[in-house]
């Protein structure tokens, strides 16, 4: 049967942040571009990126610069960091920046009419350039509409449910449209994954429901590898209350704009825990001590903490946090001007993800690219807001110049039949085989798994548990089926695949974070709360030993003898303070 | 494109719940009745000042006094010399366009309300809408009767020269501050004083006319309210002097 | 803190079924929780009762503006819409965006919009900027930053009749794309002029402002009062305005030009 097919130099899975950089790269590098939504355009979860981005102008404290920057990202990953991707970061996000407002993105300013710039937690100076609360929005709507204006094929509620290799190279792949369930399959010279995350593997989460980890699993599966999936940032700041809305985000530049932690005796807490940084000191930080709290009993009525603007201008809060002032006013009735939040840790951001080569994106895998969230090694072991959307910017611009410059290498590639009818028969299993598995249940109950036993806090018991829960999942997964044969818009469908990707992931997190026997960012083990110096010095990697049989590997990290002298002052300073 | 729609599109069709045809409906009866009110007034063109006891009252829909200043004689209907300024206003401004498209033409009768099924729907493309786009010269031509009508407010505070407060000048006052709460809230007179520009910051201009427009877009946010209050105040205000000079009853004040 | 918020209990959905060719409303009976909005029980008949229900959802945090349907007759983020501020003595009922043909039950055919956007040209500096950092005031990026907060629901396209009830679609952009072209005619940096599109191929005349774009809009964007009618002005000022007319030799504006007729 012959399906819909399309031919690209260079394709790119996902248009978020990343993926729509990376796809503009490529186009503006002479390659014949295609772009893979799995929603509509413009919906992908960088829209909720609400903070802003970092980049060292120094518009607003003129003693930023690169250099300072990359120290702090060091710092806030526990020097776990990939160090050429923090340093490239660190060089190119001002370039960028600017460049997002020569394409019409509009920035609040200074009063020199310059790009203003907020502070955050992690950051020595005020370096978020931001537009309210609402950054991430601004940014893609900015790179969708140079999208749309640079001769770029959209797809738009297409899924991809497998790469397509040709021998070692991975030559495009294969998915449905979602509105008719047509099958569609590419060919690409390079393909960029710019898949983004995987939250949905945990119940309490910020992250979009698309957040099924699809570009890990898949690259998984063609063999790439990956690296630090076991740590997990865990965003302080989540709603708790209603039911319904548990896990929502409520942006870190509450605190960056003044806004104050307190426990449900008044104690403003973080005096114990970072008494140099209090409420801006780093994620994992004030995460965990939010947790702490709770569990020791000074929680709020709804298992949360405090989190209090009142004292603050309410005009400016309106002004500064206006979505966050409607969130809270019309989901939980609370007039955030005048009443505390309540707030409590929530599943926001996976450090880890496909390993790349810093300067081009590139995977282990001939042809596979990927970026942004979905590529691991620059936030190592925990990320600062505001460095993940100039992540996407930095490195969705490289992977697409990356991906563009390898295709035009190539002449043409074709797509091997077998794999093709193999795809197919995948999906269609799905649909219309004898399985008996429901797709809704699994996925509860490996949220459930995950949440249980390898959630903000870990330890030997509780992993080995989840690990033996989550491979009991395994037989089961082959049987999913959808509940309904239908074509045409199939919810359960399309979660078949996606819980199928998400217990992938959740097993590279499950086995890494038991192989890592440290606390250290994302990653806090009960039975091991202090670093570890072997560990301090090794990222885990994790690559398919054929099915969920997974190699894991210790791995030196990635260092710059260029560098060292900026990691060694940073690591004096801290010691010294 | 093609479309199914779930359920059938005769006018008056939605899924709403609330009684979304009781603001049509009020609308339609407070402007027909201001019509009636504004007609029989025009075609009786008498009984438009409060004279006696030295005082100056003039109506404001027989303001400027042009028999008066140009010393003709008056005739039926003169007030159709100054009535088309502020009339020519409200049936042009954006709030009372809103409110006669829906409520008059049903285009829509409100929101999500299926509307009248039309061959052809044109807006504001034909005449006679798209005269509309003239609404700025009856602002300007309502503005300068404003400007009128605070001289007559003024002079409606003095009885032979001598300052007093009564019933009649208060009312008028109140009616003044209403109609220019309306007329300079105007979505025109907004574009005009600063909105049209680009760029609120290049010039010593450009910053004063940023403030103006901040001022006018305050008004301007409340353009409805003011069009309601300000048609309310002025027609009471010609029927209060109505009434007194035709003998009805006296205006009571105090003249100090 | 709201500790007073409503109980859940028992409450009825009618949800629309169907496609392109037909459909009808179905009845779904849940219990519900507090706070629950209509995304929530549309997701817990989806997984407990229909596992076919279509629905387009993403964020469930009224960021990302998939989730628009017709809730109880009005274009609602069903993800913004709590179950407790509608009557909890009849029946809600939910039903796919009119505007739009339907794919499957809830799901509509949005993709007329990306092909209405694709005609913008993008924002294109000025000729005549100069050297290094974009300087732009405050004031300017507040009026452009309304317009940019858009999430793009299309229930102002919905809800607009003349897309919904007068099918214009190849006639009028509709109000969303009226925000868009605000945001750039006003953009301070922006070099193009855009009046010849927003009075002809955009169609702005056919705007009546009967305002419900700016009633439904989730995002409290003054649709109306802050883009299509200063729009409308200027486009009185290039077109209709006879007095500015005699003052200007033509009709382009300070460093706008008109844009390329292959643009």
């Amino acid at each position: 049967m012959a399906i819909e097919h399309h031919d690209f130099d260079v394709l790119v899975l996902g248009s978020g942040g990343s993926g729509l950089r990376a796809a503009v790269a490529a186009a503006e590098a002479g390659a014949k571009t295609g772009l893979v939504c799995k929603s509509l355009l413009g919906k992908a979860h960088t829209v909720m990126a609400e903070g802003g981005l970092a980049a060292s102008l120094g518009n607003v404290d003129p003693r930023d610069n690169w250099e300072t920057h990359f120290q702090d990202t060091m710092f806030g990953g526990k020097y776990l960091n990939n160090w050429r991707m923090a340093e490239l970061h660190a060089k190119e996000a001002p370039d960028r920046a600017r460049e997002l407002e020569h394409w019409g993105a509009v920035f609040d300013r200074t009063p020199d009419r310059k790009m203003s710039q907020r502070a955050f937690g992690g950051h020595t100076y005020k370096r978020l350039v931001h537009i309210g609360d609402r950054t991430g929005l601004e940014m893609i709507r900015t790179m969708q509409d140079k999208a749309v204006h640079s001769d770029i094929d959209i797809f738009m509620e297409t899924t991809i449910t497998r790469l397509i290799k040709d021998g070692d190279r991975v030559v495009g792949c294969f998915g449905y449209r979602r509105a008719s369930g047509e099958q569609i399959s590419f060919s690409s010279k390079a393909l960029v994954v710019a898949t983004g995350g995987s939250g949905r593997i945990y119940k309490i989460t910020s992250n979009s429901q698309d957040c099924t980890g699809d570009g890990y699993a898949l690259a998984y599966e063609a063999g790439a590898e990956l690296v630090d999936m076991e740590f997990i940032q865990f965003h302080p700041t989540g709603m708790v209350y209603p039911p319904g809305v548990a896990g929502l985000l409520v942006t870190e530049a509450v605190r960056g704009e003044g806004g104050i932690l307190r426990n449900a005796l008044g104690e403003r807490f973080m005096e114990k825990y970072d008494p140099k940084r209090m409420e801006l000191s780093t994620r994992d930080v004030v995460a965990r001590s939010i947790y702490t709290e709770v569990k020791e009993g000074r929680g709020t009525p709804h298992g949360g903490a405090y989190l209090d603007v009142s004292h603050l201008d309410s005009d400016y809060v309106r002004r500064k946090l206006p979505s966050m002032y409607d969130q809270f006013l019309e989901l939980a009735g609370v007039d955030i001007t005048k009443e505390p939040m309540q707030v409590g840790p929530t599943c926001h951001y996976f450090m880890g993800g496909i390993k790349v080569d810093p300067d081009t994106g590139e995977t282990r895998v001939p042809g596979l690219y990927a970026t942004g969230e979905a590529s691991g090694g620059m936030n190592g072991a925990n990320r600062l807001g505001g460095n993940s959307l100039g992540d996407l910017l930095v490195f969705g611009r490289r992977a697409g110049i990356g991906a563009a410059a390898d295709a035009n290498k190539l002449s043409a590639v074709a797509l091997p039949a077998e794999e093709l009818t193999a795809a197919q028969g995948e999906v269609d299993t799905y649909l219309n085989g004898s399985g008996t598995e429901n797709p809704f249940q699994m996925h509860k109950d490996l949220q459930k798994i995950m949440g249980d036993g390898a959630g903000i806090f870990r330890d030997k018991e509780g992993l080995t548990e989840a690990i033996s829960l989550l491979e009991s999942l395994e037989s089961r997964v082959d049987k999913l089926k959808s509940p309904s044969p239908r074509l045409e818009y199939n919810p359960g469908w399309q979660l078949c695949r996606e819980v199928k990707n998400m217990l992938t992931v959740s097993l590279m997190i499950a086995r890494g974070a038991l192989m890592r026997e440290e606390s250290r960012g994302g990653h806090s083990r009960l039975d091991f709360t202090a670093y570890s110096d072997y560990w301090a010095e090794n990222n885990i990697v994790v690559h398919s030993k054929g099915g969920y049989d997974m190699q894991l590997t210790p791995t030196p990290v990635f260092k710059r003898d260029e560098l060292s002298e900026l990691v060694e002052a940073r690591k004096e300073s801290e010691k010294a303070s | 494109m093609t479309t199914v729609a779930p359920s059938p599109r005769r006018l008056g069709a939605t899924m709403r719940r609330d009684k979304w045809w009781v603001q049509p409906v009020a609308i339609v009866t407070a402007l027909t009745l201001f019509g009636i009110y504004s007609i029989v007034r025009i075609v009786l063109s008498k009984y438009y000042a409060i004279t006696a006891g030295g005082a100056h009252l003039q109506s404001p829909f027989f303001s400027p006094d042009l028999p008066g200043i140009f010393s003709f004689k008056e005739f039926r209907p003169w007030a159709v010399l100054v009535l088309w300024a502020p009339l020519g206003m409200r049936s042009t401004c954006y709030y009372y366009r809103k409110s006669y498209y829906r409520s008059f033409f049903l285009a829509p009768p409100s929101c999500a309300v299926a509307g009248v099924a039309r061959r052809k729907y044109t807006g504001e493309t034909r005449f006679p809408f798209v005269l509309n786009n003239l609404h700025r010269f009856f602002f300007y031509a309502a503005a300068l009767v404003v400007v009128f009508l605070w001289i007559d407010t003024v002079r409606g505070f003095f009885y032979h020269g001598d300052f007093g407060i009564g019933l009649g000048n208060v009312i008028m006052l109140v009616n003044v501050v209403c109609l220019s709460g309306f007329t300079f809230g105007c979505n025109s007179w907004r574009h005009i004083i600063g909105g049209k520009m680009n760029c609120f910051d290049c010039s010593a201009v450009a910053r004063t006319r940023h403030k103006a427009w901040q001022k006018v877009s305050i008004l301007n946010g409340k353009h409805m309210q003011w069009a309601w209050i300000s048609m309310f105040t002025v027609g009471l205000t010609d029927l209060y002097i109505w009434l007194v000079s035709s003998g009805a009853f006296h205006d009571p004040h105090h003249v100090f | 803190m709201s500790e007073t918020m409503a109980a859940g209990g028992t409450r009825t959905l009618q949800i629309w079924r169907g496609d392109l060719t037909s459909g009808q409303l179905v009845d779904y009976t849940l219990e519900t929780e507090p706070g629950m909005v209509v995304l929530d029980a549309v997701l817990e008949i989806q997984r407990s009762q229909a596992p076919d229900l279509a629905v387009r959802w993403n964020c469930k945090a009224a960021k990302c503006g998939s989730c628009s349907a017709e809730v109880n007759g009005k274009p609602r983020l069903m993800c913004k819409t709590r179950l407790d501020h509608l009557p909890a003595d009849e029946p809600i009922t939910v039903e796919p965006m009119r505007a739009f043909p339907i794919i499957q039950d809830l799901v509509t055919d949005v993709s007329w919009n990306y092909e209405v956007n694709k005609k913008i040209i993008p924002f294109t500096p000025r000729e005549d900027l100069p050297e290094g950092d974009y300087l732009i005031d405050q004031a300017d990026t507040d009026r452009m930053s309304e317009f940019r907060k858009c999430i793009e629901c299309f229930m102002c396209q919905d809800v607009c009749h003349i897309l919904r009830d007068q099918r214009m679609h190849n006639k009028y952009y509709g109000p969303r794309f009226m925000v868009r072209l605000a945001s750039l005619d006003m953009h301070p940096l922006d070099g193009i002029d855009r009046i010849d599109q927003i009075a002809d191929e955009a169609g702005i005349g056919l705007c009546n402002i009967t305002k419900c774009c700016t009633e439904v809009c989730p995002e409290g964007i003054h649709i109306t009062d802050n883009a299509i009618i200063p729009l409308k002005e200027r486009v009185v000022d290039a077109r209709h305005d006879p007095i500015l007319k005699i003052f200007k030799r033509n009709n382009t504006r300070p460093g706008k030009k008109k844009p390329e007729a292959s643009a």
